[in-house]
């Protein structure tokens, strides 16, 4: 891993900009099936129209520029191969948004931040999107914007995301007792944190390295 | 200060009295002008403010932290947020600030900040019963399920009194702050709506 190791370019997918025309069409879609919202977290479960999403991105870009202490990206599909590229036709399959990957709340003077990560449609969940997109992260947290921890919160029902975050050498360090109210019962806010080193030596970032 | 003796009969006396009136102190409105100058003047001593968050200290003038609570307070009156300024029931001296933010009414969870600017009053209990006041104003007219809050490793003082209030330490998110070139943990605490009932 050298300075020519692409921060945004991962095996499967890459980190874009948004491009709200396109993506509040399809973010307006996902906002329709509850289960996405549910899964993030504690959010009001709510349809958002185009227009509304749009407004969003405005304000998080005004934010990213202004305060300077959160990173958006969205998560882009990588052409599968050329062969892909000349049936499907390269411009549209390398366009095709699949989530979004943030890093907020970063408080600079401790060298800490928050992150969170979404694949929006639940088709393309399971074929390792959400897992290369943390990849490249956490490679942004620690190698680009040289943090020192990284963490994230997560409902205790969505165990695809636990198994995940822990994979990637997250340790749970908080249960927030019945913090949430869903389906008609309480359940726990899991915080997992990582720890720079603790990234530096994990198996995760070798790979990442071979890469 | 505090004892144990007939829990009951001492929870009997709190309800008796006003909602933001506990034994030793009592919430007023956050008044922006009155509030910006207080906090002005807190905000000098750096040891207060690396005790009450994460944000480095820094010096801002009077009008500029009256535009704040201006809009927080006045123009915005978020849904989601609110805070009180403690006053001790003896002197009537405004000593310090609290508050919920980040509330969540579909899950019943809000975030507790407290801050006493006023040194003399440390550790004299002063801070546990406005935490007292603020728990009752939670479970009874908000009708809140659980409060959470985080409180910095260091700060053993703030852990007790909270511990007494009936707060219990849910886990603690390691090396969180840095301060003078050292790791700190930053602890998770929270109160569920039935073991403050069964206090």
């Amino acid at each position: 891993m050298d300075l020519n190791t692409p921060l945004f370019e991962g095996q499967l997918v890459y980190l874009a900009s948004i491009k709200p025309d396109q993506d509040a069409e399809i973010e307006s879609h996902w906002t329709h099936d509850a289960e996405f919202q549910r899964l993030l977290g504690k959010e009001l479960v709510r349809l958002l129209s185009p227009a509304q999403i749009k407004k969003n991105y405005t304000e998080i870009e005004k934010e990213m520029d202004e305060k300077g202490n959160q990173f958006y990206f969205t998560i882009r599909r990588l052409p599968l191969s050329e062969r892909a590229e000349a049936v499907h036709g390269a411009v549209q399959d390398s366009d095709f948004l699949l989530g979004f990957a943030r890093l907020d709340w970063i408080a600079w003077s401790h060298g800490v931040g928050s992150l969170s990560i979404g694949i929006g449609n639940p088709e393309e969940r399971g074929k390792g999107y959400g897992s290369d997109a943390l990849r490249l992260l956490l490679g942004y947290a620690f190698r680009e914007l040289n943090l020192y921890r990284v963490c994230i919160a997560i409902p205790e029902y969505n165990q695809i995301a636990l198994r995940l975050f822990e994979k990637a050498a997250f340790k749970v360090e908080a249960r927030r007792r019945e913090a949430l109210h869903r389906k008609g019962r309480r359940w726990e806010v899991l915080h997992l944190g990582l720890l720079r080193e603790e990234w530096e030596q994990s198996e995760w970032r070798t790979m990442w390295a071979q890469i | 200060m505090e004892n144990d003796v007939g829990s009951d009969l001492k929870r009997g006396k709190l309800m008796s009295k006003p909602l933001f009136q506990g034994e030793l102190v009592r919430f007023v409105a956050a008044e922006p002008q009155l509030a910006a100058g207080l906090f002005a003047k807190w905000m000098r001593d750096s040891e207060f403010v690396r005790l009450l968050d994460t944000d480095p200290a820094r010096l801002l003038s009077v009008d500029k932290y009256k535009e704040w609570f201006e809009k927080d307070l006045v123009e915005e009156q978020k849904n989601d947020e609110l805070f009180f300024l403690i006053r001790t029931l003896e002197e009537d001296l405004t000593i310090g600030l609290i508050g919920l933010d980040g509330i969540q009414w579909v899950h019943g969870d809000a975030w507790v900040g407290i801050g006493l600017g006023e040194r003399e009053y440390w550790g004299k209990g002063y801070g546990t019963d406005a935490m007292r006041i603020l728990l009752r104003y939670a479970f009874e007219e908000l009708n809140l399920h659980r409060l959470s809050l985080s409180v910095f490793e260091y700060n053993s003082r703030a852990i007790r009194s909270y511990e007494k209030a009936g707060f219990v330490i849910e886990g603690r998110a390691r090396q969180f702050l840095n301060r003078d070139g050292l790791r700190y943990d930053m602890i998770f605490m929270g109160i569920l709506r039935d073991e403050w009932k069964e206090r």
